[in-house]
């Protein structure tokens, strides 16, 4: 005789689409009563630490204006990244593409701002930075694409070796006074023009956006990568050409996140330093599997992490909790959304008698 | 200035220790077969809990305070930190069948949050500066062995002027090799590791392998960011020493072939690499760049283990992927 498992795992036959999103809102009311608790923990009312974030990054137009510059990039480069992680090759080297292409962008930025109009430099800067970002991530590729080298951990010394260059630069050849360790601001025909009060980067980003939508479903590329996610040995049968996908889909990641980094240098900080993509690059990995790589979710959830951690500097200034909560409030969403969709795919199945088989 | 050998070695060995826990304890993660990419976010928890721990052990015990316990309480703050973690990441991939790499990067973008968390917040409810009393501090960084053994020349220097967390280490990744490699429970581990489905199939449970793997490994790769931020960075929390320390810990991993003896001279390598830029200036090469050496060191050397294809240096079978028993 065999005593019954008390919990039983059962696959969904055919998960609701409502049900779906009900399991996910459910987490997201998890995450936000996990957070009251640090908030707690931190000696802060958690609801008026809620107040104090919606207020803090959506109360006034120049808050939300704040908000959008801190999506842009997140966004832009979960839309990077979805090709990759289609195919499943694990791009975790966002961070040192975006800082790459910042780097093509400010060479433009700083040697020929005086001289060249806004018409012709802004143009040549954004293409510096699709071709940096697409070279950085190139590299990699190559070699996964002929001796199947570790990409993740390729791209990710990749991130320190293009951070250790711009602080390279910051300190030398491109410093500006003597011993500062900074890259003087653009001159006013480098930076990137504001539409509705946010650098036009925002249409740039949404124009991704869609492009990356009909990519990956309408096109023959898109159907290449996903079947090559699926099975490398399909892909063969199949015929096609592995190695110059993995090239191919690659490069088109990091040509977007290179143009994320002009965006960035360009836009919002109107400077390079080492620290340019701040995270974003990871961060964005995060957003591009929990949209499951839909486009139009990377953009609900990128504004949701740009309300956290615009909201967050707004709560140490107000009650003095940490800013640093947000890569808290951050980790805590993030995995109580992974962990939901096992909840959308299988269902537990409860034995409250003790019945024996 | 002629060059210093042996200050190179010891700065070296100071440097490469909490490299030596975070790599280690990875090892024994990714031989059960789950790729924990969160080892950032572990150091960074394990370096605040661990000082954290040992600031309010200072501030209770007040002048009476004894090293030796000082050093305990860091060290179980840390590893339980790092436990608690990693515990978060099993849940996640081993329970809920949760993608590793994205449940690894969420775990560093938590740990991180977290440990800056607990920084700032110590340094706010001080109000200024957390200090550890300098007795306590001694206790970390101050030798172990008696002044007899350090007065042999040049050996005493070499092998036994090191603080009490070196020995630890290397004690460690015995004991790590001896379960892995002469232990039925080590083979069970790595049975589980490089084929989760026959190891099931023989009645080894893959999950409760995979969950105490992954935690034990978890916190001694926090104790690493522990001793980090309680030797290099002399007790005082820094928010940005520890970034990298975490990834060099992953790619170590593979620089090692994920055999624990091999991250006893890997993690040393690494050392120098991180102090050479101090010890050795070449005047050619400016400091920033002679920074990012063991990145290219890392790079090169997952390119060449990727061309070679050795049978030895392979990763375990299974790692990266959950186990679901229905789909085998």
């Amino acid at each position: 005789m065999e005593k019954k498992p008390f919990v039983r795992i059962a696959k969904r036959e055919n998960a609701s689409y409502l049900s779906a999103w009900l399991i996910r809102l459910l987490a997201f009311v998890l995450a936000l009563i996990l957070g009251g608790i640090v908030f707690m923990c931190a000696g802060a009312n958690p609801i008026s630490a809620y107040k104090t974030i919606i207020e803090g990054s959506l109360g006034k137009a120049h808050r939300i204006r704040q908000t959008v510059k801190v999506a842009i990039p997140l966004l832009g480069t979960a839309v990077a990244l979805a090709p990759c992680f289609r195919m499943k090759y694990w791009n975790c080297g966002a961070e040192g593409q975006i800082t790459m292409g910042a780097v093509g962008a400010s060479f433009f930025a700083i040697y020929f701002g005086a001289k060249w109009p806004s018409v012709l430099l802004l143009p040549i800067m954004g293409l510096a930075g699709i071709v940096f970002g697409a070279l950085w991530s190139l590299l990699p590729a190559i070699f996964k694409a002929r001796w199947g080298t570790n990409e993740t951990l390729f791209t990710l010394m990749l991130n320190y070796i293009a951070i250790g260059i711009v602080a390279w630069l910051q300190g030398g050849p491109w410093e500006g006074m003597p011993g500062s360790q900074i890259i003087p601001t653009f001159k006013e025909s480098a930076v990137l023009p504001s539409v509705l009060g946010v650098h036009c980067g925002w249409i740039m980003v949404l124009i991704l956006m869609f492009f990356m939508y009909f990519y990956l479903n309408f096109t023959k590329h898109g159907y290449e990568v996903a079947v090559l996610g699926e099975s490398e040995n399909t892909a063969r049968y199949a015929g096609m050409k592995v190695r110059t996908i993995i090239l191919r889909t690659a490069l088109l990641s990091g040509a977007i996140s290179g143009l994320v980094g002009f965006m960035v240098c360009s836009g919002t900080d109107q400077t390079l330093f080492a620290n340019v993509a701040n995270g974003v690059g990871f961060t964005a990995i995060t957003i591009a599997w929990l949209s499951q790589l839909n486009p139009f979710a990377m953009l609900i959830i990128s504004m949701m992490l740009a309300i956290l951690s615009k909201g967050s500097s707004a709560l140490q200034s107000s009650l003095s909790v940490p800013a640093s909560v947000s890569g808290i409030m951050t980790g805590i969403l993030l995995m109580t959304l992974l962990g939901c969709e096992f909840f959308i795919n299988y269902r537990l199945i409860f034995n409250f008698k003790k019945e024996v088989l | 200035m002629g060059f210093n050998f042996i200050g190179l070695i010891k700065a070296a060995v100071a440097n490469g220790t909490p490299l030596l826990f975070g790599t280690s304890g990875e090892i024994l993660t990714q031989k059960s077969g789950n790729m924990n990419l969160g080892v950032e976010g572990l150091m960074y928890m394990g370096g605040a809990f661990g000082l954290c721990g040992a600031y309010v052990y200072s501030q209770i015990a007040g002048d009476s305070a004894s090293g030796a316990i000082a050093i305990i309480i860091s060290i179980i703050s840390a590893f339980a930190s790092g436990a608690l973690g990693a515990l978060l990441f099993s849940f996640l991939t081993v329970s809920l069948r949760a993608n590793q790499n994205v449940s690894g990067l969420a775990l560093t973008i938590f740990g991180t949050g977290v440990g800056q968390f607990v920084g700032e917040l110590m340094r706010v409810k001080v109000g200024g500066y957390v200090s550890v009393p300098n007795a306590l501090k001694n206790a970390f960084v101050g030798p172990v062995f008696p002044e007899l053994f350090r007065n042999i020349p040049i050996l005493g220097e070499l092998l036994f002027s090191y603080c009490i967390f070196v020995y630890l280490g290397i004690f460690i990744v015995i004991c790590m090799w001896y379960f892995l490699n002469k232990t039925k429970k080590g083979l069970y581990l790595r049975a589980v590791g490089e084929n989760p489905s026959t190891a099931d199939a023989a009645g080894i449970s893959v999950t409760k392998y995979r969950y105490l793997a992954t935690c034990i490994g978890g916190g001694i790769s926090a104790i690493g960011g522990m001793i980090y931020i309680m030797t290099i960075s002399g007790c005082v929390w820094n928010h940005t020493a520890l970034s990298g320390e975490g990834w060099i810990a992953v790619a170590l991993v593979i620089f090692c072939f994920w055999k624990p003896l091999n991250s006893l001279w890997g993690s040393l390598l690494f050392g120098v690499l991180l102090v050479l830029y101090l010890r050795l200036p070449l005047p050619f090469i400016p400091t920033q760049i002679y920074k990012i050496v063991p990145y290219i060191a890392t790079v090169l050397v997952l390119i060449f283990v990727s061309m070679k294809q050795k049978k030895d240096n392979q990763p375990p079978a299974g790692l990266g992927l959950n186990y679901f028993r229905e789909e085998r």
